[in-house]
């Protein structure tokens, strides 16, 4: 029984150690692409059955509201909308998978090419954001709970209050009027400056990078200037929630009795309280994180229409007012699979961070 | 006997509550040299408290004050924490109850073993793991390698606490606390438990304090045993001499366990006294 055994045994029998791990790797990629795959089709019948219920009618969205009985029945059935509804859900799936995602009304262009500028422009300033909330807000919590009760622990709770209880608007409006109007220490509304417009050549749609692969130092620190500000603003929201959830993580950790023995070894406070208390914590804190960045990339509409930022938010916005179908089932449809990317990244992350999981 | 290496005298320990200050050890003598000190009571008695003080682990608003509290020449009470933290595991050192709790599930038990002696100098990396393994087989692990790369969740309850014990064994401390070592464990696996830091105490010429609710236990593993009831000690006693056992509260815990060559419809049930825990 357990008293002679010295560990539950493996239940892989006699094969070698290293060709047991590779299988499981393989297994584990091989679910990993199952689930994913599964995940993204159920998001394609849900934008497929949302343009279907929508009391708009497509093809009155191509043709005007004028055309003639026969023109409107030629362009149905070019649409293909008399085909049966599982038919058109396969041919959708087909079009979405080669790329095309119908045309905007609204900008007359392809949605794809749309989306193509205006989600990394939301991707640049999200990714921003939530490093500025994760690199402030993860030590933030973790001194707050180590110092419980203590003066800067309040002043650190107080501060996550605030991101809590400030709306976005204001929060711009004072930023752009204290540190653009007044202070002049970032630049104003908008990705660039008016004459920067253009020069580089988008490769990956984010100026950060375009502007360094082109060797444009100035435009490359003139959109620094300009996203700086609103990436702040985000960067404090996501601080104040991810702040909020390590200093609640720590001190249920530092409660727990390994915590204890590690203290009864001797081992140093700092030691204690991040490799003994923070370390177990990675798991659930990087869901907290995925999800916070996974509502920054929605695009902050709010924040977006303040700094003129041509982002996802604020064409996603724009498109639900025209009735641009196209255009809001393709917005979706990337938010959707930016949500599932970040869970399965996450997902990725336990199995590092936790062995129990592997 | 040997010379002290641990004098208490009048130990208290006071927890702050909305009805006042409650005296969780109230007011307690004893010392312990390099022998073996039984501590029983029942829950709350403060037996494990009074282990927890000798490491100075109270956490606040918790409160620790004795009239001598003195190990080694020195003050506990008087000690920075950074002082603390050297005896720590070095000279003092305490097995902890579960193992499912008192390990950390995200390190191997190699890293927690390891991790208890770079905690008090700096040695090789070669040397450190080569004591980590010796150290586990010295507990009677049969393939220390294989076990040091293993995390808590894949080791049995028994081996576990056989990894505490090697964890809190390998600086080599002078005093060995074991809060309820075994209590968390198969029946099957505790007196293999207790045999091991037995031969370990004996061995290395530790003192071990061994606090636990079980009287039969205890007085089998330790020379003294010390009786504790509502954070007060009730009696002391010489192992072989529990038969002599003079005060009503000693002579009830005896009387209440079963034996199995008798036929007694009631077990007879302990006087609580302790009102002023409760």
């Amino acid at each position: 029984m357990s008293s002679l055994s010295d560990a539950q045994p493996a239940a892989t029998g006699k094969m070698p150690m290293g060709l047991v791990r590779a299988w499981r790797l393989v297994s584990f990629i091989v679910r990993f692409a199952a689930s994913l795959l599964l995940t993204f089709l159920g998001l394609l019948a849900i934008t497929f059955f949302i343009g279907r219920i929508v009391p708009i009618d497509p093809v009155l969205a191509v043709v005007g509201d004028r055309a003639p009985r026969a023109v409107y029945e030629a362009a149905r059935l070019k649409m293909g909308l008399d085909q049966p509804q599982i038919v058109q859900f396969i041919q959708y799936v087909g079009a979405v998978l080669s790329g095309d995602l119908g045309l905007s009304v609204s900008s007359g262009r392809p949605v794809v090419q749309d989306l193509a500028e205006v989600f990394p422009a939301t991707l640049e300033m999200a990714t921003l954001g939530i490093a500025i909330g994760v690199l402030l807000g993860v030590p933030m919590g973790v001194e707050a709970a180590a110092h419980r009760n203590s003066f800067g622990d309040q002043i650190i709770r107080v501060v996550g209050l605030a991101g809590y209880a400030v709306p976005a608007f204001w929060l711009g409006l004072v930023g752009l009027a204290l540190f653009y109007a007044r202070l002049q220490w970032v630049a104003g509304p908008g990705r660039l400056d008016v004459f920067y417009d253009g020069i580089v050549e988008p490769v990956t749609g984010l100026l950060l990078v375009d502007s360094l692969l082109a060797g444009e130092t100035e435009i490359f620190w003139n959109a620094v200037s300009h996203i700086l500000l609103p990436a702040a603003i985000l960067g404090f929201f996501s601080l104040a929630y991810i702040s909020r959830m390590t200093r609640s993580l720590m001190l249920d950790q530092l409660g727990q009795e390994y915590v204890t023995t590690a203290r009864v070894k001797g081992v140093s406070e700092r030691l204690v309280i991040w490799r003994h208390a923070f370390r177990p914590i990675l798991v659930p804190l990087i869901t907290v994180i995925g999800l916070s960045y996974a509502s920054l990339i929605e695009g902050s509409v709010m924040i977006e229409t303040i700094f003129s930022w041509p982002g996802i938010g604020n064409y996603l916005t724009t498109a639900l007012l025209n009735a641009d179908m196209a255009a809001v089932l393709g917005a979706t449809l990337v938010i959707g699979g930016v949500f599932i990317a970040i869970n399965k990244v996450c997902d990725g992350l336990y199995r590092v961070f936790d062995p129990r999981s592997r | 006997m040997t010379k002290p290496l641990l004098e208490v005298e009048n130990l208290r320990v006071t927890f702050p509550t909305s009805r006042g200050d409650v005296d969780v050890v109230a007011g307690i003598s004893f010392s312990l040299g390099r022998e073996r000190l039984g501590i029983v009571g029942e829950s709350g008695s403060g037996k494990s408290m009074t282990g927890r003080s000798i490491l100075r682990l109270i956490r606040p608003p918790g409160r620790v004050r004795a009239d001598l509290f003195r190990f080694d020449g020195q003050n506990l009470l008087d000690l920075s924490e950074r002082q603390m933290r050297a005896i720590r595991g070095a000279r003092i050192s305490m097995v902890m109850q579960d193992p499912k709790f008192a390990l950390n599930p995200v390190m191997t038990v190699g890293e927690q073993i390891a991790e208890a002696l770079r905690a008090h100098g700096n040695l090789p990396r070669r040397e450190v793991s080569a004591r980590v393994l010796d150290m586990l087989a010295a507990v009677r692990i049969t393939d220390p390698k294989r076990v040091a790369s293993l995390y808590p969740h894949e080791v049995s309850g028994g081996m576990g606490q056989r990894v505490m014990i090697a964890m809190m064994l390998i600086p080599e401390p002078d005093i060995l606390i074991a809060d309820e070592p075994t209590s968390a464990l198969d029946v099957s696996v505790q007196a293999q438990v207790l045999d091991i830091i037995d031969e370990q105490v004996r061995q290395r010429g530790m003192g071990l304090m061994l606090i636990s609710h079980d009287l039969a236990l205890v007085s089998h593993y330790c020379d003294r045993v010390i009786v504790m009831n509502a954070g007060r000690i009730v009696e002391t006693l010489d192992s072989g001499q529990l038969g002599a056992a003079s005060h009503p509260y000693t002579r009830a815990l005896i009387e209440a366990v079963p034996r199995l060559d008798e036929t007694r419809d009631w077990l007879p049930t302990l006087p609580r006294a302790g009102g002023e825990v409760a």
